[in-house]
């Protein structure tokens, strides 16, 4: 690798994955770049997820860094098939952060640990100079049980399976984008940063086949999509007019020329099952209030060598969906 | 949503697309259609519009995004400006724009001061907030950004501030679509007018280019129908060979466009004689501050140079912008152009023929 690291790097598209796949690389790492781990014990199948959490601003409608940290962590478990179960919770604060603020974030933690049925057992705080972090960054790391007879992996994908997907999109990004003030827009959007956990629960109680779990988080829908199919070698299609996106969202977007199949969730799952099953499981989730807004989406209609992901669009058009590439900019006019 | 999903009505489209194929179908020959607007190449690839018509219709993109008509020289006294430790504010746009190997965000990354900023006004605030800072704006666009940045100048001036000025790169729309209907190559047989700087220089500036040229214009709005809408209008106006400007945009184009924004775009500004990337000087296609303005002409008042330079090897994005050439001919486009790494800056915008033509899968 030549040059310097740019916030590109980390922004959730093909370099941040070219990026995670060199360091596995260099370290040999058995993961090949995949950011969870399932550890085969003689009780069972542990899963196993780090995540480190940076926000700017730290708090936004709906969501805080700390409720993130907790529920991006529990649902990093959760799409591995598994009941999220311990947590780590590292804190790097900078230094002249108001303590009262401290205590929220800490108190947010808390509530979105007993929310998500987890325990936090270790952890750690640093404390860095000023200018040394952007007042804090959290890290955790969490283990879960995976469920027996659950083998969801983004390479089991196959041609037939229905794409579900459990609300609107865009929120948790609209809600960033909006709370930074950048843009100088009021919008009345809010975060979906939520624990996936009842939602893998309440499909394996009832023997869901399930293949393929996903949370649409940096990158959004579109790059998560791309992810599936590069890694399952299948060719998806879906249909605009099935994906939801609420009002606010889609408004804030278009003044912005941004696509809110690009932005982030918090609280959202894709789902790959069997066609045959896809309209169980969606009377299943439509039960829970994380997912009451849960849907097909479209479906993996073959096989591809390099991975696809095609659009119908609203106007009836077919386009190509590719992997967000580099950090969505507003345009000129 | 109002005003958005009535326009993107997936039954209205398809219903205007097959009078438009019949239309197509009856003319028989090859039909060349420009749309000249960078939003416009963007909504086409973003709605999947070009999947809805028969193969004989060829939608060409035209400069349109401001961006990619912009020459490097343009672009180099940007970079001088920043290199030279003003603090340089500008759209999202730029930043990526390779000059020499090199860009506004590696720029930053080196440590200068370049700030993106989503409004202009949002300029004045920070030169109001650093008065001790040098501040200087990148002025790229067509008729719909230059009138925002003469209010801008004349705010200026009125509120004292001296630590603003403006590289002027504002581009005009009717010189260089008259440039372009008369090269001979590439024999344009309607046009689909800009909507939004038709919102402000209105239908009459179009005219007395489609009566010199005999070509059917129609201003278009940027939603899926409208679109569709303006084809099926210009295959037409073909079939029954009459050739006029239309106006699909009714419910924002004026006939006399925005008489406040024009007589502001005259105040400040002069039209100028203009370099545009891959169309060479067009005359009276840009924008230049007024004698009276000249304190804010950053050009002047840091001695900025149009440097010229090379297009990196191999890059087509002069040939893309004036529509003789398509993405897909490129020999760099996908291979080694791509957003995350563009060549050249019609890969840079999300504007840019190249990057909606990536987008849109082609």
């Amino acid at each position: 690798m030549a040059g310097r690291i740019a916030l590109e790097h980390g922004a959730g598209g093909r370099l941040m994955h070219e990026l995670i796949g060199t360091i596995a690389g260099r370290l040999n790492s058995p993961s090949r770049g995949v950011d969870k781990a399932v550890l085969h014990t003689r009780t069972g199948r542990i899963a196993f997820t780090t995540d480190s959490f940076v926000m700017k601003p730290p708090v936004v409608n709906g969501c805080d860094i700390g409720m993130l940290s907790v529920n991006g962590t529990v649902n990093d478990l959760v799409t591995m098939g598994a009941k999220p179960e311990y947590l780590s919770l590292s804190l790097i604060i900078e230094e002249s952060l108001e303590s009262d603020f401290l205590m929220s974030i800490v108190e947010s933690i808390g509530k979105a640990a007993k929310n998500a049925g987890v325990k936090i057992v270790t952890g750690d705080v640093k404390v860095v100079e000023k200018g040394g972090c952007d007042k804090i960054f959290i890290n955790t790391s969490g283990v879960g049980r995976v469920y027996r007879g659950v083998n969801v992996s983004t390479t089991r994908a196959k041609p037939g399976d229905a794409v579900i997907l459990t609300g609107s999109i865009g929120d948790h990004g609209a809600a960033v984008l909006a709370a930074r003030g950048e843009f100088q827009l009021e919008a009345d959007v809010q975060s979906d940063c939520a624990p996936l956990t009842s939602i893998v629960e309440a499909l394996v109680r009832r023997k869901a086949p399930l293949h393929t779990l996903i949370d649409p988080t940096r990158g959004g829908l579109a790059t998560s999509l791309n992810e599936v199919a590069e890694s399952s070698r299948v060719s998806v299609e879906i249909r605009e007019e099935d994906i939801p996106v609420r009002d606010e969202v889609q408004g804030f977007c278009e003044v912005l020329g941004i696509e809110p199949l690009y932005l982030g969730c918090e609280g959202r799952l894709v789902i790959f099952v069997p066609q045959a099953y896809a309209e169980k499981a969606v009377r299943v989730l439509r039960r829970l209030k994380v997912s009451k807004d849960a849907c097909v989406i479209g479906r993996v209609v073959g096989r591809s060598r390099m991975g696809e992901v095609w659009l119908r669009t609203r106007a009836g058009g077919l386009r190509s969906l590719p992997m967000l590439h580099g950090i969505p900019l507003p345009r000129i006019c | 949503m109002r005003f958005i999903q009535e326009y993107r009505d997936g039954e209205l489209v398809r219903r205007i697309a097959g009078r438009a194929n019949e239309l197509l179908e009856r003319l028989g020959r090859r039909v060349k259609i420009m749309e000249v607007c960078g939003t416009h190449t963007m909504a086409v690839a973003r709605h999947g519009l070009k999947s809805l018509f028969k193969e004989n219709l060829d939608l060409i993109s035209g400069p349109g995004c401001p961006v990619c008509v912009t020459p490097n020289s343009g672009f180099a006294m940007v970079f001088q400006a920043a290199e030279a430790g003003k603090t340089v504010a500008t759209f999202g746009d730029m930043m990526r724009v390779p000059l020499n190997g090199r860009s506004l965000l590696t720029l930053k990354g080196e440590g200068l001061d370049i700030r993106v900023v989503y409004s202009p006004y949002d300029a004045i605030k920070m030169a109001v907030e650093e008065p001790g800072r040098e501040f200087v704006m990148a002025g790229i666009g067509f008729e719909t950004t230059s009138p925002l940045f003469a209010s801008i100048i004349l705010r200026c001036r009125e509120k004292g501030v001296r630590n603003l000025s403006l590289i002027s790169l504002f581009k005009l729309m009717p010189p260089v679509l008259n440039a372009l209907l008369e090269a001979e190559d590439l024999k344009i047989d309607g046009l689909i007018l800009p909507g939004h700087v038709s919102t402000i220089i209105g239908v009459k500036p179009y005219a007395e280019l489609v009566e010199k040229h005999r070509v059917p214009a129609v201003v278009t709005g940027f939603e899926p129908v409208d679109i569709v809408e303006s084809i099926r209008m210009i295959l037409k106006q073909l079939a029954e060979n009459r050739s006029m400007v239309e106006n699909e945009y009714a419910r924002t184009v004026r006939h006399g466009g925005n008489v406040k924004a024009i007589r502001l775009m005259q105040e400040v500004f002069k039209p100028v004689d203009s370099e545009w990337r891959g169309l060479g000087v067009i005359p009276g296609s840009g924008l230049a501050l007024r004698e009276e303005f000249r304190f804010f002409d950053a050009v002047e008042k840091h001695g900025l140079k149009p440097v010229e330079a090379a297009d990196p090897q191999g890059c087509l994005c002069g040939e893309v912008v004036r529509g003789s050439r398509k993405p897909v001919e490129c020999r760099l486009y996908r291979k080694v152009c791509r957003p995350d790494n563009p060549v050249g800056p019609c890969m840079v915008s999300s504007e840019g023929t190249c990057a909606a033509y990536y987008y849109a899968g082609l």
